[in-house]
């Protein structure tokens, strides 16, 4: 406190933008067996490039995920993260598979180069659908009460919220469920601009997935839920009123569903507890 | 269009002036002044010490501001200030000053939200158009994305803030507080080479750094001459692990976890561009991992030098501008500051996108 002057920033100049960081894109070179041919980009998530292509045979549409290699990572940071989340990923996969959870099937996995083969989920997520339903609100076509009156994606949001409710059931929590991992697969497999709201409903990218130990039950599904409901309030502010439905469904699908609700409220006071200080 | 801003959330108390001079034209900064209280190493800064350096300094910055500026009083249309979030002691100190020199000149208040200040002038400095904004500073982790006027945050940290955890990590080794110390931790990680295993907890978009702290409490007690040679810190090789190693580790694992929020909030909502604001953003090893990220994206990243990136109060001054050009005006018995305060609690009138 005491410095007799002020440190100097005088600037009279007016801003200017820094010169832009060079944008040229490496490209990702998948491990064998897989080619670049026969492989379509369906999504560049957060850790994986997804592709579609075929395993085995040539009419077995299938889903590589590949982890690259991130190169802003360390070395051995990046070694570690991929290969505990990449198996993590798999094992929970199988065993929601096996009781009953619709998620894609593991096909095939090397944790060394990084991928995961899983079998194809057509139709679309449910992110799309709350888009479409959000831009036909704000496009005047149907009144926001009216709109929530719809038998349909009420219905939806209900298995929606049972279906959380089956995964939290058997010990699994999801660890990213935002709306575009929620997907409505339609029984033709084929891909239209809107997912029929009837489909089944699956879930994809267990990516962060983990295995729920008892004693962090609450915690785990009421982050899950708390996601979710970020993801909703986030990408579609007249899609807040839905996700009430999600919840309501939750609460009464499974035995453990009031605890993690309870405790949702507290992750919810938790997160906003972070507009303490500047 | 003139504004005056004053700054004073956390400990440093800056003041600035700016102006814009037309919509299509860039701002103009006039004035950008600053001081900063530091406490002595091992020791992290009080409200109620940091709350008399403001009340020190804010006469003398605010004089030497308008006068460096050349502008005269009458030029000047608005007096902004940092309505919060912040510390309560600094924050009333710096409010009051607003309030004083408000119904001394006769000019209209505007009390700004911090981690607005934060966006505003990073848009400004970067020309970054619609970006995903990660804030990161001493007291907010914030993955930000705008949406239908507001800044919504998209992640954020589960309990304590970034910078919080670099502070204290630094106390932990007793590291400088001077200038700051996250610099110095930066300085010595240059020197590191040898990774040591620290907690990486990433859920979803948000994160999680108070298990850094307690292993960075393990570490330093396991470092250092004065541990007998068996119980040191070894990697591999049998070298001994140095200070300048956690710190390497430090910074490279939570920089890894932000650029991962970072990444998912940019798959999720699309987009190509990421600004990086606040004053752990001046970190060149985040800058930099952050744009290996994006340009892995076919993006860019954009960031402030620390004129701009550490508080100051251009940033209030330009953010206040921007909302006093929308009719907004803070009236004096509604000129309180608060601790709480939610990017996303405040509408962005200024922004049709």
């Amino acid at each position: 406190m005491a410095h007799s002057v002020a440190e100097p920033v005088p600037t009279i100049a007016p801003l200017s933008p820094p010169s832009p960081p060079p944008t040229d894109r490496p490209l990702h070179t998948l491990p064998a067996p897989f080619t670049t041919s026969n492989l379509q980009l369906l999504a560049q998530g957060a850790e994986a490039l997804v592709y579609k292509t075929t395993f085995l045979t040539p009419n077995t549409p299938c889903v590589v995920k590949y982890r690259p290699p991130k190169p802003y990572r360390h070395p051995i940071l990046d070694k570690r993260l991929t290969k505990a989340r990449l198996l993590a990923e798999a094992r929970v996969l199988v065993r929601a598979g096996r009781e009953g959870v619709s998620v894609p099937r593991v096909l095939g996995a090397d944790w060394e180069g990084g991928w995961l083969v899983l079998s194809w989920v057509g139709g679309g997520s449910v992110r799309q659908v709350l888009d479409g339903w959000a831009e036909r609100v704000k496009r005047g076509e149907q009144k926001a009460e009216q709109a929530l009156m719809d038998g349909e994606i009420l219905d939806l949001m209900r298995r929606i919220g049972r279906c959380v409710g089956r995964l939290h059931d058997i010990g699994i929590s999801h660890g990213d469920l935002t709306t575009s991992n929620i997907m409505l697969q339609s029984p033709s497999q084929e891909s239209g601009p809107q997912p029929p709201l009837g489909g089944e409903i699956t879930l994809i990218d267990f990516g962060l997935a983990s295995h729920i130990t008892p004693n962090s039950a609450d915690e785990e599904g009421a982050v899950d839920l708390y996601v979710l409901e970020r993801a909703f309030a986030a990408t579609h502010p007249a899609a807040e009123p839905l996700f009430q439905e999600v919840l309501k469904a939750y609460s009464e699908s499974w035995k453990g569903a009031k605890s993690v609700m309870k405790r949702l409220e507290d992750v919810r006071l938790r997160g906003r507890k972070r507009s303490m200080l500047g | 269009m003139i504004a005056i801003g004053l700054e004073g959330s956390a400990n440093k108390i800056g003041i600035g002036l700016i102006s814009h001079p037309h919509p299509s034209k860039p701002p103009i900064v006039l004035a950008n002044l600053r001081h900063t209280y530091n406490s002595p190493p091992g020791e992290g800064f009080l409200p109620k010490e940091t709350a008399i350096h403001h009340r020190t300094w804010v006469v003398r910055l605010i004089k030497q501001a308008v006068k460096q500026a050349g502008v005269k009083i009458e030029d000047i249309d608005c007096i902004c200030y940092t309505k919060g979030p912040g510390m309560f002691a600094p924050l009333q100190s710096v409010a009051l000053a607003a309030r004083t020199i408000a119904l001394l000149w006769g000019k209209p208040l505007v009390g700004v939200n911090h981690c607005v200040g934060h966006i505003e002038m990073g848009r400004a400095i970067t020309l970054a158009n619609n970006p995903v904004v990660l804030y990161v500073s001493g007291g907010n982790t914030q993955v930000i994305a705008y949406s239908s006027n507001r800044y919504r945050i998209f992640g954020e940290t589960l309990d304590i803030a970034i910078g919080n955890c670099i502070d204290r990590f630094a106390r932990t080794l007793m590291i400088p507080n001077d200038p700051f110390p996250g610099y110095n931790v930066e300085q010595l990680a240059k020197h590191g080479k040898n990774l040591v295993d620290i907690p990486y907890a990433v859920k979803g978009m948000d994160a999680s750094f108070t298990g850094i702290l307690a292993a960075a409490e393990v570490l330093a007690k396991s470092i250092g001459e004065n541990v007998p040679e068996d119980k040191r810190l070894k990697n591999e090789g049998g070298e001994f692990i140095t200070k300048e190693d956690l710190c390497f580790s430090l910074q490279e694992t939570i920089f890894a976890m932000l650029v991962e929020i970072t990444e998912r909030a940019m798959a999720h909502v699309g987009a190509t561009q990421v600004l990086v604001v606040g004053g752990v953003g001046s970190n060149v090893r985040l800058q930099q991992m952050m744009g290996l990220m994006a340009r892995d994206r076919g993006g860019s990243v954009f960031a402030t030098d620390e004129r701009f990136c550490i508080d100051n109060g251009i940033m209030i001054a330009h953010a206040g501008l921007l909302e006093w050009g929308t009719g907004v005006v803070t009236e004096l018995e509604d000129s309180w500051c608060t601790q709480r305060f939610r990017t996303d609690e405040v509408y962005v009138g200024w922004r049709d996108d």
